[in-house]
């Protein structure tokens, strides 16, 4: 990676037509095979894409992602109690590891979680006795003779349908969803409390973590992100308002009230402003995919933690320091309480995060470079290489040099995805999905 | 605004940099206030308080006329909400951690108490400003000392309704529909009423403020408060909701009104709000004076009600 690596090669992106509130897409998550790659938007909908089977005909190689399904999950909702509507805006999909040929996916929005199975049907039996081509019983004085039936192949036909519904589990806001690595149990975390579920009870649910304080004027902190370990199935972590991530061990207690660990970075008391504890306030964090590391995304930086230090990360990537000047605006246009997601890649040695004017940000690890790209209409032409981008504090204008003035805080990359195993991402930019794929000469490794 | 202006370009702002300064005027414009014999006396008040250095006299100005602009726009960011969905939880949070810093440290340094006694001397009826009742309660170190309303200017919203201070707090009578000062209602956030059953003492004009938010009270004295200072925000409204009867209270007691808080006061403001079966309430209780209702068994301390009336008009 480096500035002069324009060696992403898209191979396909998917601009939808519509400016419509409703398709901003609001997550998005690739399967554990990555074959499939699930989305969300405002208006409770969620499109599946499927990468196709690599062709040997063409030149690079590589599949391309096209629709495979869309459904509505989720419906506008109105909570009569409170008077208040509930959005039917999908918050978080995952993806439950494949067992048989069904997918299943979980996909929740503010207060509802649902189980979807997602099944295709290609074939259908024909040549019944009873019954005929049009499916109408026949009279059985004209069967002759028994024939045994046939399965024909059809067309390809997905169908979608919701195997459960975990409803009445939160009051306030679920903002993650984690499927355990027991493949049997899942939690989803609200701003004050965790639940553990079974994915075959709907009815009952286990408070895991309820942060909530007895007198609710004394609330300072909430619950932001939640995410189970992806080995060890009695452990979780979850993150705070007040940057601090806690990591919770299932066999300690039935209330893990108490975290196991407490990951916390010391303050700097001189850096101390209004808005040092809004800007640390942690919007995503992630296992990595050994299960040795965490990565979390506060407004201004990403971190990289040790699971072993608590003390502090490992590493600190500044993804916009040049905002650091502005956060009064942006209090003030509440463009600081943006949340944004970030990513590992495969091996663990690259994270990626988005930012502001559609520009997304990747840092490798293990050689300290980062860049900066860009999720637009011109990136957008299939088999464009994507253009580097650098931020400029002021001064004069140079090419390929944005000031920090002209950015748009409006187009805002909150969701992104990276592929399980490939070097492919998924960057969501309002009601546009961007696929990029790397090409397999690039300087990012393929494993 | 001019005397803001002035700082401009001149001032190394401590908190945000030159586009902080940029952006509370634009505040400013849009919210259409910021009163000149307020802004005037912090300016002196702030003067008073620092060394005799003119840079760093005006330094310190600025800093506070900076923070005081934080502290406006936080409170309108905790009273203007999208109504018809729950309001981002964690916002609200933040935001109202902000307030609490900010309130902090102007106590420390003795600027809250003289910002809301020339607040307290602005207001009239016939201001166009709104004012936004603010209830400290003292730490648990200051026990002697007694809650204390603060008033603290607050902006409309594009909102055309104006919300006026009622001096008449107590009492909101058909014929005074703009609303009272609820007083001491409530955390700013407001964010649930967890504990209904325990006792609320200022209660005297809640419901009203906050039409829907029928049971709770927030108040909480400081006796009851095993916390550090608080601060309470509360809103009036003009037409508003009038609260339910107690009948209907009585109904939905053992309901868990965990958001009524949150929902009122962060969708009190706006006008006839889309609050479906509310209106049912609505129409059946009456307009008339607040009925002190609270699915608790709290019921208005009247000393307490005397108390704080005395203090908020300043006898």
């Amino acid at each position: 990676m480096g500035e002069d690596a324009d060696t992403q090669n898209i191979n396909h992106s998917f601009l939808r037509d519509y400016v419509t509130e409703a398709d901003v897409i609001t997550t998005a998550e690739f399967s554990q095979t990555g074959d499939l790659l699930a989305t969300g938007d405002k208006g409770g909908r969620v499109v599946i894409f499927q990468r196709e089977p690599e062709s040997k005909t063409e030149s690079c190689g590589q599949g391309e992602y096209n629709v495979y399904s869309t459904f509505q999950s989720h419906e506008p909702d109105f909570d009569y109690l409170k008077s208040l509507e509930i959005e039917e805006k999908i918050n978080k999909i995952r993806w439950i590891p494949q067992h048989n040929a069904a997918r299943f996916l979980l996909s929740t929005n503010d207060k509802t979680i649902k189980l979807w199975r997602v099944s295709e049907r290609d074939k259908r039996p024909e040549g019944y006795n009873l019954k005929d081509e049009g499916g109408k019983v026949k009279d059985p004085s004209t069967v002759t003779s028994l024939q045994v039936p046939v399965l024909k192949s059809t067309d390809l036909m997905v169908e979608v349908s919701p195997r459960r519904v975990f409803a009445n589990g939160h009051t306030y806001h679920v903002n993650s969803i984690s499927i355990n690595s027991d493949c049997e149990t899942y939690l989803s975390a609200d701003d004050l409390r965790i639940n553990l579920w079974h994915l075959g009870i709907t009815d009952r649910s286990f408070n895991i973590v309820d942060i909530k304080p007895a007198n609710m004027e004394e609330l300072t902190e909430v619950i932001t992100a939640a995410e189970f370990h992806p080995q060890h199935c009695n452990l979780f972590i979850y993150s705070s308002s007040k940057g601090t991530l806690r990591l919770c061990d299932m066999r300690a207690s039935a209330l893990c009230d108490q975290h196991s660990k407490l990951f916390e970075e010391p303050a700097d008391p001189g850096n101390r402003s209004f808005f040092s504890e809004i800007v640390s306030s942690v919007s995503d964090v992630r296992f990595s995919h050994s299960g040795h590391y965490l990565l979390t995304r506060d407004y201004l930086t990403v971190k990289v933690w040790d699971l072993n230090m608590e003390r502090g990360p490992i590493q600190t990537y500044q993804v916009h320091d040049y905002l650091r000047s502005k956060l009064c605006s942006l209090y003030e246009n509440d463009c600081i309480f943006d949340k944004f997601e970030c990513s590992w890649n495969s091996t663990d040695s690259v994270i990626m995060t988005g930012a502001y004017n559609n520009f997304f940000r990747m840092f490798d690890r293990e050689t300290g470079r980062d860049v900066t790209l860009v999720a637009s209409r011109e990136s957008g032409k299939a088999r464009a290489v994507l253009k580097t981008r650098r931020v400029r504090a002021g001064g004069k204008r140079r090419k390929d040099h944005v000031t920090v003035d002209s950015l748009d805080f409006t187009k805002k990359i909150l969701h992104t995805a990276w592929h399980p195993t490939d070097n492919i991402i998924a960057i969501a930019a309002a009601n546009n999905l961007y696929i990029f794929q790397d090409k397999a000469t690039s300087g990012m490794h393929r494993d | 605004m001019s005397d803001l202006c002035q700082y401009k370009s001149t001032e190394a702002l401590r908190s945000g940099g030159s586009c902080y300064v940029k952006s509370c005027a634009s505040q400013q414009e849009r919210t259409n206030m910021f009163p000149k014999g307020t802004k005037r006396k912090f300016s002196d008040a702030g003067d008073e308080a620092t060394d005799e250095h003119p840079a760093s006299v005006k330094m310190a100005s600025s800093y506070n006329l900076q923070r005081q602009s934080l502290l406006d726009m936080s409170l309108i960011k905790l009273q203007l909400c999208h109504m018809l969905v729950e309001p981002n939880l964690c916002r609200s949070v933040l935001i109202a951690n902000t307030v609490r810093q900010i309130q902090e440290e102007m106590t420390q340094d003795g600027s809250w108490q003289i910002m809301t006694e020339a607040l307290n001397a602005s207001q009239s009826p016939a201001d166009r400003l709104v004012a936004t009742e603010i209830l400290c309660r003292p730490s648990a170190r200051d026990q002697d000392e007694e809650a204390k309303p603060f008033s603290v200017i607050s902006y409309e919203s594009c909102h055309s309704e104006e919300v006026v201070v009622d001096d008449t707090l107590c009492s909101v009578s058909p014929e005074t529909p703009s609303t009272y000062m609820p007083g001491s209602l409530g955390v700013g956030p407001c964010w649930e009423e967890e504990d209904p059953k325990e006792t609320s003492e200022e209660d005297e004009d809640d419901d009203e403020d906050c039409g829907l938010r029928s049971e709770e009270d927030e108040e909480r004295l400081e006796e009851d408060s095993k916390t550090t200072e608080q601060v309470f925000g509360t809103f009036e409204i003009k037409n508003p909701v009038p609260s339910p009867d107690p009948a209907l209270e009585e109904l939905f007691s053992d309901v868990d009104a965990s958001y009524y808080d949150l929902d009122t006061m962060l969708t009190g403001m706006q006008s006839t709000p889309k609050m479906g079966p509310y209106d049912l309430l609505e129409s059946l209780s009456s307009h008339g004076p607040s009925s002190i209702s609270s699915n608790s068994s709290c019921r208005p301390d009247l000393n307490e009600l005397d108390h704080i009336m005395e203090i908020i008009v300043g006898s």
